[in-house]
């Protein structure tokens, strides 16, 4: 048994795809000219006012439903007071004590054991605005710091879980599933390196000791900027921390709540630098703003319009597909459009295990291998389709089907014409069976053993037919032999 | 009647029978203000050139029998608290004093759409917070009917410039009575339409939930014409309302039958000048005359108005304002000098082996942010900021903020119930006549007692309209009516309906010379 638990919560946030700003009509696309995808609104000139983007609206209610959460009937907006140059206006629109949903859950489950499938709620999920991107130049003597805001004003999600993370690797399932769940939405494309999606956690003990659980002072953690890195973060602090308290034995309450940075090259955490007065945001209604109002009826039609979500689609694969919980969760967690793929050659093909076998083995593995989506992949569902209904009937074995399914990739042709040019053909069944009587009536040794009872001796056959034909089945030439053998 | 002490209506009729030319009309009132501006300080800024420019291209697409707007060839003056396109836009106040705005206010924008003549910008309270003009950080704006009194404020400047007859037309804003009371002591009529009614959208924020920009004007029938101009549903104003605009100026001068006045029991009250009380008593009898009939009514929770006001205006205040830090436009300190002063303390401290006091000194960007607001607001500004950020703050949020916002809908809800039986409330503006310049400036508490009888109407929303009713000792008394939300309409025709009866709104000051 350890000597504690480790207890964390996350804090998420998401941009969402819109074509423009919550509160302005400029682009939200990344990557242009810094302040070139600004008005007067997002930069806050004197005298400009917000008007909400019901889409960026919409699309925050669909996501919150699709977190199993509860939408607000009446929702408003409120002012976060502070100042920073990358926040013109000297607040920023969020949302405080009532957001637009609460109280949501979201499932992870890992098929390979890592971790136990668990339940884990979601406190609040809240819409606001990003602020824009500062950039410090820090060479010495002239430092300098330049301001970009084409970000400001973007819609951002912000995702509060509950405390319900008991070890690092939950909360590293927990972010996969919710990217995959954002991306099968369509509402994200939760690009890190973007900052598209940003995560911040908070970490404590509960320690064990003789008078019961003690917890330790929470901890922030921030820029972790991958999953991974969120993984090794809080794996740190939670040994940085028992350590903490073995020296300090500081209780939750002690002292107040620490921001740490996680620096990724060191493999530490990094406490930041801040004031002894905790920040007062001055949240106030911002009067700029009219309250958003979500009736019973647009709440049920957003849900009504979610689509299958990973979790369904899951469920569905091992049901109605006969594939096991390891393969419908690998296919499943390669995202919508590749899901897809497999949907359409496991129903061409009629078999949900045969595509699941060459879906895994040989469509994710030349993605993998040559850097590709399943959108750049060159071979259309349709094509693996009628490759693997020859496998299915018989007309190739796995070996042949591969170098096929080689050609049709490398070449960009169909099935039938990759097996002309690589010269396979079906061989005619009289032909077949009068060339295993032929090898049969030539081997009257192999014959005798298969005779006394040692049928893989009927194996050296295969080899010997192929040799007279190339384009023999393997299987069947076996098949045959044995037939003909028990009627001698 | 000469030219500039004809009303708007009148000149309109003028220009489009093609008697007066724009030209010769703006002349004469860049003349006026020539003349007269350097004593009364009316205009921050107005321009010759340019006017005459536009009046210029208004006459001549009129020759050509080009279509127009509604306003075609008036000059309008404009309050220096709303954008326009490549001009400055100062608020009266140092942090602003070089911003010149990338885009139009929806006000200024249909006033372009309507052809009138942008014929100059004018004085107001610092951030329009105050009620004398004095808080400008620029100039002083001095009562046209008596030189060495405030013309009231925060629009000042608005009330000065029509009063002095420098303009026919001119808008202002009012968050607390900013265009009534300078209307009411510069003698001609000012109008506070309802929250929603007119696009806030460039207008820059004191207050977003009491701001309005609004028409002063001699007349009625004036400011139903602008007020026409100016009105109206603004997708960029998400507060702003989705309500026909009445084609004001054609039904004002139709006579409302059946008339019901409430006078508010609560506003005869210790305070009230007995010249005031008397003016508004003998407007009462006016309406009376007219077939009005006139009860008491009580507006219980009005005595709280003041100081819901100056919790709920400062609030918002302390927010709206924090955007000028001096990082992306606006006034930002000497920062060589700044650098230079804060690494010398510094070299000071570590020299002395003071670690610890050098390590609490602010980062250049806080010192950045603490100088250039210091250096930028004035006094009042910074009064009403601390006040809002102080009532803002946590643990005592609840007790002034959301105390002042129950408050506030307990004042609404008078107003509803006397709109039950009432059409109009009718009242004083202010207090008192224009008091002198200088008269009030230490003592603010009795400034904002100055607002007693018009921050309930910013408060609660509605219309409030006032008119001249009479004067005490030379100087204008203003007579105040209030409508329930979006009865802007009524509310015209009632006040025209006294302008018939009345000739008050005639008076001009002499001016000297």
């Amino acid at each position: 048994m350890s000597n504690y638990d480790i207890i964390i919560g996350l804090e998420v946030h998401v941009q969402l795809q819109t074509a423009t700003k919550l509160f302005c009509g400029c682009s939200t696309q990344f990557g242009a000219e810094p302040n070139t995808q600004t008005c007067p609104v997002c930069t806050g000139m004197p005298g400009t006012l917000p008007v909400m983007n019901r889409k960026a609206f919409d699309l925050a209610v669909r996501t919150a439903l699709a977190l199993n959460c509860q939408i607000a009937p009446f929702t408003k907006w409120d002012r976060k007071q502070y100042y920073y140059p990358d926040l013109p206006k000297g607040y920023q629109i969020s949302q405080f004590d009532l957001p637009f949903s609460h109280d949501g859950w979201l499932e992870i489950s890992d098929p390979k054991g890592k971790i136990e499938p668990k339940r884990l709620r979601i406190q609040r999920v809240h819409l606001e605005e990003d602020a824009g991107k500062s950039m410090h130049d820090e060479v010495a003597g002239s430092a300098d710091s330049r301001i970009d805001l084409n970000r400001t004003g973007t819609p951002l999600l912000e995702i509060v879980t509950q405390p319900d993370m008991r070890s690092p690797a939950e909360a590293k399932a927990f972010l996969t599933e919710l990217k995959l769940l954002l991306t099968y939405l369509g509402v994200s494309d939760c690009n890190m390196q973007e900052g598209s999606l940003r995560v911040d956690g908070n970490i404590n003990l509960h320690v064990h000791t003789d008078a019961g659980k003690i917890a330790t002072p929470i901890v922030e953690v921030k820029n972790m900027n991958s999953f991974r890195s969120v993984e090794r973060a809080l794996t740190y602090e939670a040994e940085r921390l028992w350590d903490v308290w073995q020296e300090s034995k500081q209780k939750l309450g002690d002292v107040p709540k620490q921001t740490r940075g996680w620096d990724d090259q060191a493999n530490i955490t990094r406490g930041q630098r801040h004031k002894e007065e905790s920040s007062d945001y001055r949240y106030f209604p911002d009067p700029d703003l009219v309250p958003v109002t979500v009736s019973s009826e647009r709440v049920a039609e957003v849900q009504s319009g979610l689509g299958e979500l990973p979790a369904a689609l899951r469920t569905r694969l091992e049901t109605s597909y006969g594939i096991t919980p390891y393969d419908s969760d690998v296919i499943v967690n390669q995202g919508r459009a590749a899901a897809d793929y497999y949907l359409a050659v496991a129903d061409g093909v009629a078999d949900g295990k045969l595509a699941s076998n060459w879906f895994q083995q040989d469509v994710l593995r030349t993605l993998n291998d040559r850097s590709l989506t399943i959108e750049q992949f060159g071979v259309p569902a349709t094509a693996l389709v009628a490759l693997l209904k020859k496998i299915k009937g018989g007309e190739l074995d796995n070996a042949r089907g591969r170098q096929v399914f080689a050609a049709m990739l490398d070449q960009g042709l169909s099935a039938d014409a990759a097996m002309q040019a690589l010269g396979f053909e079906q061989v005619d069944e009289s032909e077949l069976v009068a060339l295993c009587q032929e090898i049969v009536a030539a081997n009257p040794k192999i014959v005798a053993d298969v005779k006394g009872g040692n049928a893989k001796a009927a194996g050296s056959f295969v080899g010997m037919a192929k040799k007279k034909n190339k384009n023999v089945n393997p299987a069947r030439v076996q098949e045959i032999c044995l037939q003909l053998i028990a009627q001698m | 009647m000469s030219m500039i002490h004809s009303t708007a209506t009148q000149l309109l009729q003028e220009l489009q029978a093609s008697r007066l030319s724009s030209v010769e009309i703006t002349s004469a009132y860049l003349d006026q203000i020539e003349r007269h501006d350097p004593r009364v300080g009316a205009f921050l800024r107005f321009d010759r050139d340019a006017a005459l420019q536009q009046a210029r291209a208004i006459d001549e697409r009129r020759a050509k029998g080009q279509p127009l707007g509604k306003l075609a060839g008036l000059p309008v003056a404009v309050k220096d608290l709303l954008t326009s396109t490549g001009e400055l836009t100062t608020c009266a106040s140092k942090i602003l004093a070089n911003f010149r705005s990338p885009y139009d206010s929806t006000v200024v924008a249909k006033l372009k759409a309507a052809d009138a003549v942008l014929i100059g910008r004018t004085n107001m309270d610092e951030f329009a917070m105050g009620g004398s003009t004095e808080n400008s950080a620029f100039q002083k704006t001095h009562n046209p009917w008596d030189l060495t009194r405030t013309p009231g404020g925060s629009s000042g400047g608005a009330a000065a410039c029509v009063a002095a007859s420098m303009t026919p037309l001119s808008i202002g804003t009012d968050t607390g009575g900013s265009i009534r009371q300078p209307a009411a002591m510069c003698g001609v009529t000012g109008l506070k339409p309802t929250y929603g009614r007119v696009s806030r959208f460039g207008l820059v924020a004191f207050a977003s939930s009491l701001d309005q920009a609004g028409p002063l004007a001699w007349t009625a029938d004036d400011a139903a014409l602008l007020l026409e101009v100016i009105a109206g549903h603004d997708p960029r104003d998400a507060t702003s309302v989705d309500a026909p605009v009445p084609a004001y100026s054609q039904s004002v001068r139709q006579p409302l039958a059946g008339l019901s006045l409430g006078l508010v029991r609560e506003h005869f009250a210790a305070g009230l000048e007995p010249d005031v009380e008397q003016a508004v008593r003998e407007a009462v009898k006016v309406y009376e005359s007219l077939g009005a009939t006139v009860k008491e009514i009580s507006l219980p929770h009005s005595k709280y108005g003041v100081a819901v006001y100056y919790l709920v205006a400062p609030c918002e205040a302390s927010s709206n304002l924090a955007r000028y830090d001096g990082v992306h436009y606006g006034h930002r300190t000497d920062e060589a000098a700044m650098h230079a002063e804060l690494n010398a303390k510094r070299k000071q401290l570590v020299a002395a082996g003071k670690h610890a006091e050098a390590d609490k000194l602010e980062s250049p960007l806080v010192e950045l942010y603490r100088r250039s607001r210091a250096e930028g607001f004035g006094p009042e500004v910074k009064r009403r900021i601390m006040l809002g950020t102080y009532a803002l703050s946590a643990g005592y949020y609840d007790a002034y903020y959301l105390k002042a916002l129950k408050v506030r809908r307990l004042i609404r809800d008078d107003f509803d119930r006397a709109f039950q039986e009432v059409d109009f409330v009718i009242g004083p503006v202010s207090t008192s006549p224009a008091f002198k310049l200088g008269d009030k400036v230490d003592d603010p508490l009795a400034m904002y007692l100055m607002d007693i009888y018009t921050v309930s109407a910013n408060l609660a929303g509605i219309a409030g309209i006032s008119i001249p009713c009479g004067f005490s000792r030379g100087l204008p008394i203003g007579l105040q009516l209030q409508a329930k939300p979006f009865d802007e309409e009524r509310l015209l025709r009632a006040a025209a309906m006294y302008q018939t009866a009345t000739d008050w709104h005639t008076k001009r000051p002499t001016m000297g010379k």
